[in-house]
């Protein structure tokens, strides 16, 4: 073997044997530095004859390059083998669990996320939403409206009375979103297309009965609309708002002293455990009352009741909530219970609208 | 109001079957409540002779019964009824059945060693009353094996509807028969009543005593029927009053209530005999008291109608009778009292005396006037069926009022109203069903209302007649117009920020609670409120009196409740109506949040990423200026100064502000003087913000937003710290610094604050990184010196601080 030949095995030996990218560097220099081993040998070949130059030159260069090659392949292997090692040891445990957000801690009261269904849906069909005070008068929320004087909603134990004033005059809570009616007719001219989502108060608390509960009230007065429109109105709304296909409803006729025709309307429905399917069963289940505006109610507000029409509805919020997300206990809407808020709350980008479906 | 299928065919002669007719009920606005089917229920009790009843061998109060049941051999059944003997004759139920008493269904099962196949039942088994002393004993020709339902006459069904206080002809069935008979369910039957001639003169006259006040009786009829003999009514009549849930009492009172539910005619029955002199009806002196026929003494005053004679009050008019001048089996002249009443002064007596009578139900609502005396000849007539006697003349004291209100009813009303198109011989043959009179061609009817409608009085009326009669079903529905136009948005920029405020504070975490508008005083006054306006008059309860002047309130009482439920971290919020007065525009929404214990934005409690600091007032004050920026509001225009009100700690507190005028709101640590009285547990911290507070934007007339500008060189950050007073604000201090050159400092944070004996007493470093942002060139070494040696010197000019070396 000649000396070349050793020299680089000997070379190729420590390459091979060298275990991290500073013997590496450490073999480069003894070999290619400036004063390494094969630079050396090059060195000599200026102090050659033109012949030992012919074979020894290409011999030479030939083993700095396989010597650089070498190095280079080698450097390349540890340097991804350190690198293997450091990211192993850099491993976490990734299933330690994490808090979780705000955005998934935060809820949305069902009433709130309800009002924002149903304003949805009466926003497409050109509903403004109407607001009035929670602090009636009773004008406002009885005489307006054509209760007669002596109607048992105007006593104590139906309705919360504020004391009289110096004048005698006594406000109130009012007792439905009614007034809100009034309150629009005479704030703007006809045509009217509002929904008055907002508190009222009954003097009342039991199992079913809060003294605090939500309603909306739907008024629509122009020279036409009549209750085939307020049909097809309410079949519409509760098909969008309860997302199904079919609605099968019934309205009966009833009483209201501010509507006449006045209705109740039913859909049929069916209970399984705490859920209520539409459109099926034998149950009819009472969501609201409607009827066209009291000829006397529209004369209040200053209007020709034989130029004008229209038609009144009013719906409890937290009932037709119940209904569609299957809370058992009205009471509990107003407890404040996380564990309750958590439950039945929405979470805040659930924002319903007619383009994504309410509840997806 | 109650009624049986027999009772109701008395007065309609159809051959409509039970659902045909309950579904007709509901269409015409006579909704049905409940059918009560017992002849249904009751199928599998049947009637069972007792052959043996042994002792039981292993238990003393239980008897071993052979029973024949008519079929087969007989059955064993254990019974522990005291009453169980050899040879009666009872109400057996086998293995199998229902037992609607009780919501059980019967097995075959072993009681103390001895099998019993079946049971003995008592009539609170069965549902027929309160009675379970015993098992019912039956008479000794009832036949075994019948079903008992037919045996005791059960088979009827009974139907209860809801009747709405619009329709008082409807509290008595031939009213409710007129209602099926217009809606094509058969034929009203004549039901009219031929009076009854008087024999004599009537004894007892009847005065009206109401001085100048207005009489609260507008007619009074009264007739004497001697000579009658009481006792127990006739069966039928009986089973009729038991069906619908009356007890029976005697023959006279059940003939008044009976006609009470036949026609919606309240009458009322003295004894003669206890009645002394003329009958006066007046009003209450006060201080006068009754003892009623429900065995309740009643004390009276002057705003309530009585019936009076020589002995003092006997009557509460239209209401209830009293007990000393009622009617009992020893009766043998009877006064038959047949009125009319004010319906207002009726409600409000009936209210104030807690009073709840048929009586007074029918009367409140409107009693038919023209029926006053056909309702007393027709008294007079059961009466002398069922307990002989000879009538009076009929004396009437008043006059009954005669309505003849005639309306004009332009057919086409129908159609505007109700978006149907009957033809004129439908619209007129719904009205002549229902007993208006109609005369007159189209396109305009005259339509006369009768006597019992005092419901109607316009054309809108007649068109729910004329709906409710043809079926709402007939209403086609029909689209409402919509507009041609993509919709525009509808809500205002208040309902907006009610929506907004609530999506933004659930995002930081919160949770939307719902509590209560009003709060106990005290609470109001804590908060703020307490105003004796805003006061409830007649208020549920004491802890909802007042109208809430802030949402904290209900939000921490919400905490406290959470925390004994052993949720102590919690973030809640609401948005919602607060009052500072009366008047609609002091109703403001406020949207308001709190924290507890460790609920902050990045999480509550101990974690493996480092324990959740308890809240603080700087976890509030992120939350309101977090929910200002979701508002759009421009929150840098702000001044967050510090203190709020009394309910905040005075030193951890502030309130956000467009000067002093205009409060946007205030955030802070809950004062616990104001955390002690609630009775709630902190640390809590909290913020209310106005939303009518903030301003509204500047209306635009495009929706561009302003150009972006880029700047292509490096911003530089230079850092200073700063000893300042520990009182001087940090505010301050960066409003200084910001001043040195406005158009080239960017930005200027505090990133560290500390305090401590090395750098004296009373002492602060406040650390701040200024960003200066070139907008022309580099900047050079000599400019950064030039503009860091001003903000050393604005700074210290403003807060006598020193740079710290």
């Amino acid at each position: 073997m000649s000396d070349l030949e050793l020299l680089e095995r000997d070379i190729r030996a420590a390459i091979d044997g060298a275990s991290d990218e500073a013997a590496i560097e450490t073999i480069r220099v003894s070999a290619l530095g400036k004063k390494g081993s094969v630079s050396e040998l090059l060195k000599g070949l200026g102090g050659m004859t033109p012949d030992e130059r012919k074979v020894m030159g290409p011999a030479l260069n030939g083993l700095r390059d396989r010597v650089t090659e070498a190095l280079t392949a080698r450097r390349a292997t540890l340097k991804e083998a350190g690198l293997a090692a450091r990211l192993a040891s850099e491993a976490v445990d990734v299933t330690l669990p994490l808090r979780s957000s705000p955005l998934e801690q935060g809820r949305i009261h069902p009433i709130s996320q309800v009002i924002d269904e149903i304003s949805a849906i009466f926003g497409d069909l050109g509903f403004a939403i109407a607001e009035g005070p929670d602090i009636e008068t009773d004008h406002y929320n009885f005489t307006a409206l054509n209760f007669p004087v002596g109607h048992p909603a105007r006593e104590m134990h139906d309705t919360f009375f504020f004391n009289p004033d110096e004048k005698g005059e006594r406000l109130l809570l009012r007792t439905h979103t009614s007034p809100v009616q009034m309150r629009t007719m005479e704030s703007q001219k006809p045509p009217i297309r509002i929904i008055a989502p907002g508190r009222t108060y009954r003097n009342d608390s039991d199992q079913t009965h809060t003294p605090m509960f939500h309603q909306v009230e739907g008024l629509v007065i122009d020279t036409s609309s009549h209750i085939g429109h307020l049909k097809w109105l309410l079949e519409e709304f509760c098909r969008a708002f309860f997302e199904v296909e079919k609605v099968e409803m019934r309205m009966r006729p009833s009483f209201f002293p501010f509507t006449e025709p006045s209705m109740e309307v039913d859909i049929r429905c069916k209970r399984v455990g705490n859920e209520v399917r539409f459109g099926e069963g034998d149950d009819w289940l009472e969501i609201l009352g409607c009827g066209m505006v009291h000829p006397n109610v529209i004369r209040f507000a200053g209007l020709d009741p034989d130029v004008y029409q229209g038609f009144a509805f009013g719906m409890g919020i937290d009932r037709i909530a119940m209904l569609k997300y299957g809370m058992p206990d009205l009471r509990a809407f107003f407890d404040a219970d996380q564990r309750w808020l958590n439950h039945y709350g929405f979470r805040p980008l659930d924002l319903p609208t007619l383009v994504g479906g309410l509840s997806a | 109001m109650k009624f049986t299928l027999s009772w109701l065919k008395e007065h309609l002669e159809t051959t409509a079957t039970l659902d045909e007719i309950t579904d007709a009920l509901t269409r015409v606005g006579l909704e049905v409540e409940e059918v009560e089917d017992k002849a249904k229920l009751l199928a599998p009790f049947t009637i069972a002779y007792v052959v043996s009843a042994i002792q039981h061998p292993n238990a003393d109060r239980l008897r071993v019964c052979m029973v024949d049941t008519g079929s087969g051999e007989p059955v064993q059944v254990v019974c522990g009824a005291p009453n169980a003997r050899t040879g009666m004759k009872g109400v057996f139920s086998p293995a199998g059945t229902y037992i609607p008493g009780k919501g059980i269904t019967l097995s075959v099962g072993t009681i103390r060693g001895v099998e019993s196949h079946g049971m003995l039942c008592s009539e609170a088994e069965l549902e027929l009353s309160e009675d379970h002393d015993g098992i019912i004993e039956l008479p000794d020709d009832a036949p075994v094996g019948m079903g008992y339902a037919e045996y005791a006459g059960l088979g009827d069904p009974v139907i209860d509807i809801a009747i709405t206080p619009n329709r008082p002809d409807c509290l008595g069935i031939h009213g409710v028969a007129r209602d099926l008979a217009a809606a094509g369910l058969g034929t009203l039957k004549d039901r009219s009543v031929a009076p009854v001639e008087g024999k004599f003169p009537s004894p007892v006259a009847v005065h009206f005593d109401f001085g100048d006040t207005p009489p609260l009786t507008p007619a009074f009829a009264l007739r004497l029927v001697r000579g009658v003999k009481n006792g127990p009514s006739p069966e039928w009549m009986q089973q009729k009053l038991r069906a619908i849930g009356l007890r029976p009492i005697n023959a006279l009172v059940d003939i008044t209530n009976y006609l009470t539910f036949d026609r919606g005619r309240p009458l009322h029955v003295f004894d003669a005999a206890k009645v002394k002199g003329d009958l006066t009806v007046r009003r209450a002196v006060s201080g006068e008291t009754l003892l009623a026929l429900d065995g309740k003494t009643y004390a009276l005053d002057p705003s309530i109608c009585v019936i009076s004679d020589d002995n003092g009050i006997e009557s509460l008019g239209g209401i209830m009778g009293g007990e000393a001048s009622g009617c009992s089996d020893d009766t043998v002249d009877v006064l038959i009292e047949s009125a009319l009443w004010e319906p207002l002064n009726i409600a409000q007596t009936g209210r104030k005396l807690g009073i709840n009578s048929d009586a007074r139900y029918r009367f409140e609502r409107g009693v038919d006037p023209a029926f006053m005396l056909p309702g007393l000849e027709l008294a007079t007539r059961l009466v002398q069926e069922i307990c002989g006697g000879e009538a009076s003349d009929v004396v009437v004291t008043g006059a009954a009022p005669e309505p003849h209100l005639s309306l004009a009813f332009p057919i086409a009303e129908v159609k505007r109203l109700a978006g149907i198109d009957p033809t004129e011989d439908e619209i007129r043959r719904v009205l002549t069903a229902l007993g208006f009179t109609v005369s007159g061609a189209a396109p305009v009817l005259t339509v006369g209302v009768p006597s019992w409608r005092p419901d109607v009085d316009g054309k809108a009326d007649l068109v729910e007649e004329v709906m409710r009669i043809l079926g709402v079903d007939r209403v086609p529905s029909t689209p409402l117009p919509k507009s041609e136009n993509v919709s525009k948005p509808v809500l205002t920029l208040a309902q907006t920020r009610t929506r907004r405020a609530k999506r933004a504070l659930a995002a930081r975490g919160l949770v939307e609670a719902v509590t209560w508008s009003f709060v106990a005083k005290p609470v109001a006054e804590a908060f703020g409120g307490g105003k004796p306006e805003l006061a409830l008059a007649n208020p549920i309860s004491t802890d909802m009196s007042d109208m809430r002047p802030s949402l904290l309130p209900g939000l921490l009482l919400a905490s406290q409740r959470n925390a004994d439920r052993g949720f102590a971290d919690l973030a809640l919020f609401e948005v919602g109506q607060i009052f500072r007065g009366i008047k609609p525009a002091d109703q403001l929404t406020s949207a308001t949040g709190i924290r507890r214990n460790t609920a902050t934005v990045n999480g509550a409690g101990r974690h493996w990423q480092g324990k959740a600091p308890a809240v603080s007032v700087y976890d509030a004050k992120a939350d309101a200026l977090a929910l200002l920026d979701a508002l759009g509001a421009q929150v840098d225009k702000f001044q967050i100064v510090a203190g709020a009100p009394s309910w905040f700690h005075p030193g951890r507190s502030g309130t956000i502000q467009l000067g002093p005028q205009n409060i946007i709101g205030w955030f802070g640590e809950l004062h616990p003087t104001v955390l002690e009285a609630l009775d709630v547990d902190g640390p809590l911290v909290g913020f209310e913000i106005f939303l009518d507070a903030i301003p509204a934007p500047r209306a635009r007339p495009t929706k561009t937003k302003p150009p972006l500008e880029l700047v292509p060189f490096q911003p530089v950050t230079r850092d200073f710290a700063f000893v300042v007073d520990r009182n001087v604000e940090a505010a301050k201090l960066i409003r200084a610094a910001q001043g040195a050159d406005k158009a080239l400092i960017s930005g200027v944070a505090v990133f560290d604050v500390f305090e401590g004996a090395s750098i004296g007493a009373d002492k602060k470093s406040v650390a701040i990184e200024v960003t200066l942002r070139p907008t022309q060139k580099t900047l050079t070494d000599e400019e950064i010196d030039a503009v860091s040696a001003k903000i050393v010197a604005q700074v210290s000019k403003a807060t006598a601080g020193v740079l710290r070396s």
